[in-house]
């Protein structure tokens, strides 16, 4: 199966993981692989199952949408992740910082003041670019601003994030009360994410991105299990947490910039996929779970649209079924675990 | 109070500050609130009322339409702030309200659930489902909340604002769903503009629980100070904070039902009076109320004439000013305490 070996080598960043002397099942490497396995697995049986006239041309659309599924998978699972260790806290997702508010703003401006038909003819990659530029540009700047100067403290830079985001929400409700029904319909689409029929150059553009961001966070790894000691004793052991925090904050947001700009917001998909991780991976090291969390996402995505398809009979709605037992899984686990 | 912020505690310095608030509210309340009454796009002026006109229009006007307005802006405002600052002593914590805890949310979701499932139903009913959804909603977040380390100041409103996100997702699913959206945008958007006799009287339940706040006001002091000290002191701990959740989700679902969502009310009310007078919620009661009051209403007013003839919605107004005035907030304090 090439993609089940092609999906280990890639997401196990570069490491083989199922070449150890002796397998244990408490081997975090024996996980991956099972895990890598479950992935190539699903894609097979999503590439196969009901085809419906040419197997080429189903392979070559299904193929855009598992690639969609991957790049959002390894985008949102790593940096929910990463964000989780700069936070040390694991019930927070980066998307909080008001990523989806500013993009929803964005798309809500841009109908309002040029209108729905002008919206929908734009240039798919202008759109793409603007959204990423804005949404990295703003938490740069919030991030700057905030944790750069003497204050440095990551939960307040967080809440002052949210207060925008309440006010670019404030902001897009205000337009969108204004706007014409048929217009707004528009809108609408753009409020929830959609995983299927990308357009190819962004998702070649997007996957690029990521995959940088996720080549830049292969030489922390070490770094990032010091950092989850907690600040003091990360600089008590030499790391410069300044500076890490700053790259690691600047990778998060690239990430969740990308992953949104391509498929729209998702909210909640990340805490499901890292908290299993953590679970499941069996290490605390971020050369494991990190991977983990990627093909996680990768699980629930496939799994998801599979089961959708297959058995419920209607596709489409994936990420609006996600977000739901996101949501649900978050609530019980801050109301067993509690909010550490 | 160790865990709530700034409480200056020098009377010296205080008192001048107290008088000149007092003043301020005193004289602002009721000429905003005379203000508010005369402007709009129909001509009400006072000559107007007492000429009488041909069948007495701008009176029928002034019943029909202003005073409850006025009437709502003031007591949407007053209990708000209210809300705000029980919920900030039952927390214990000066970064909450309704709206970063998820009870708004869960109150919209009650809302939105009561619209499907009994169309029929009247507004008292849709608000008393609002209510059990927010009391619902504080339970949780008090539940979550319990979890949170005591240092970590700024990570409470951070887990509300999380809760109440979900919440708001689950809610604008289903409205997508049954294609809502749009109106639940619209109906959640704070908004006086469709204020009229006979549709705001709801809000006169928020003063009756702003009424049952200010008789219970000791004890949520006393709660203020943690639950072991509220216990050693004889109080019925677990009573105390059920009526503040009943307060809470009563005047969260009632301002919903009138006026919509509006942000940052309860955070930032409480938090100037907390910096004029300090933390003992007898005597800041009158003031929390005063203020929100004055708030709303000079908001209602910049919404009805930046625009003149049309109109923003309060709730931008509130989120603008209110985002403002919370961000100077925080990073005032942020600077000294981290």
């Amino acid at each position: 199966m090439r993609t089940e070996l092609e999906a280990g080598q890639a997401d196990a960043s570069g490491r083989p993981a199922t070449r150890r002397p002796r397998f244990s099942w408490a081997d975090p490497g024996v996980r991956l692989g099972v895990l890598a396995a479950v992935v190539g697995v699903l894609v097979a049986l999503y590439f196969f199952t009901d085809v419906p006239g040419s197997l080429a041309f189903a392979l070559k659309v299904r193929g855009l949408t598992v690639a969609a599924m991957a790049v959002v998978a390894v985008a949102v699972g790593v940096s929910t992740v990463l964000f989780h260790t700069i936070t040390q806290n694991r019930i927070l997702t980066p998307s909080i910082m008001g990523f989806d508010a500013l993009y929803l703003l964005i798309a809500t401006a841009l109908v309002f003041v040029f209108g729905a038909t002008a919206f929908l003819r734009a240039d798919p990659l202008v759109l793409w670019t603007g959204q990423l530029v804005v949404m990295v540009g703003f938490s740069m700047l919030l991030f700057t601003w905030l944790f750069g100067g003497r204050r440095r403290s990551i939960h307040l830079m967080l809440l002052v994030g949210i207060v925008l985001g309440t006010f670019f929400r404030s902001l897009t409700s205000w337009m969108q009360a204004m706007l014409d029904p048929l217009e707004y319909q528009v809108l609408t689409d753009t409020a929830f994410a959609s995983l299927t029929r990308p357009d190819e150059t962004l998702l070649a553009l997007s996957a690029v991105l990521v995959a940088v961001a996720c080549a830049a966070v292969v030489p922390l790894l070490g770094t990032l299990d010091v950092l989850t000691l907690g600040e003091p004793a990360a600089i008590g052991l030499g790391v410069r947490h300044r500076r890490v925090v700053m790259v690691l904050f600047a990778l998060v947001s690239v990430m969740v910039a990308a992953s949104t700009a391509l498929v729209g917001p998702i909210l909640f998909f990340g805490l499901i996929v890292a908290n299993l991780a953590y679970t499941y991976a069996g290490s605390f090291r971020h050369a494991w779970t990190l991977p983990a969390a990627a093909l996680i996402g990768m699980v629930c995505l496939l799994g998801g649209q599979l089961v959708l398809e297959q058995l419920l009979g209607f596709g489409g709605s994936l990420s609006m079924v996600i977000e739901f037992a996101g949501g649900l899984f978050f609530l019980f686990l801050v109301l067993r675990k509690g909010a550490r | 109070m160790t865990a709530l912020a700034p409480a200056t505690s020098t009377p010296a310095r205080i008192r001048p500050r107290r008088t000149w608030a007092g003043v301020l509210i005193g004289v602002a309340l009721p000429v905003l609130a005379v203000a508010s009454l005369f402007i709009g796009v129909s001509e009400v002026s006072p000559a107007a009322l007492l000429e009488g006109g041909p069948d007495g229009d701008a009176a029928s006007l002034l019943l029909l339409s202003r005073v409850p307005r006025t009437v709502s802006a003031v007591l949407v405002g007053a209990s708000l702030a209210i809300a705000g600052l029980i919920m900030q002593m039952l927390v214990r914590n000066r970064f909450v309200e309704p709206g970063t805890t998820g009870v708004t949310e869960f109150a919209t979701l009650g809302m939105l659930v009561s619209l499907v499932l009994w169309p029929g139903m009247p507004v008292f009913g849709k608000m008393g489902v609002a209510a059990i959804f927010g009391l619902v909603g504080t339970w949780v977040f008090l539940r979550v909340i319990r979890q949170v380390p005591v240092r970590q100041l700024v990570l409470v409103p951070l887990v509300g604002i999380m809760l109440g996100g979900i919440v708001g997702a689950v809610t604008a699913f289903v409205a997508y769903r049954l294609d809502l959206l749009q109106s639940l945008s619209q109906w959640s958007l704070g908004s006086f503009a469709t204020i009229m006799q006979g549709r705001y009287e709801y809000v006169w339940i928020a003063a009756v629980m702003v009424v049952v706040a200010w008789v219970a006001a000791d004890r949520f002091s006393v709660i203020g100070l943690g639950e072991e000290f509220a216990v050693n002191l004889g109080l019925d701990y677990r009573r105390v904070v059920a009526i503040g959740m009943v307060v809470i989700a009563v005047i969260t679902a009632a301002v919903l039902v009138t006026a919509g969502m509006i942000p940052f009310l309860g955070l930032v009310v409480p938090n100037i009076v907390s910096l004029i007078i300090g933390d003992n919620v007898r005597r800041s009661i009158p003031w929390v109320a005063g203020l929100g009051a004055v708030f709303v209403l000079a908001c209602d007013i910049l919404a009805r004439t930046l625009r003149f003839p049309y109109e923003i919605p309060l709730g931008v107004v509130v989120g603008i000013v209110g985002a403002g005035l919370f961000l100077w907030l925080l990073l005032r304090r942020g600077s000294r305490a981290h």
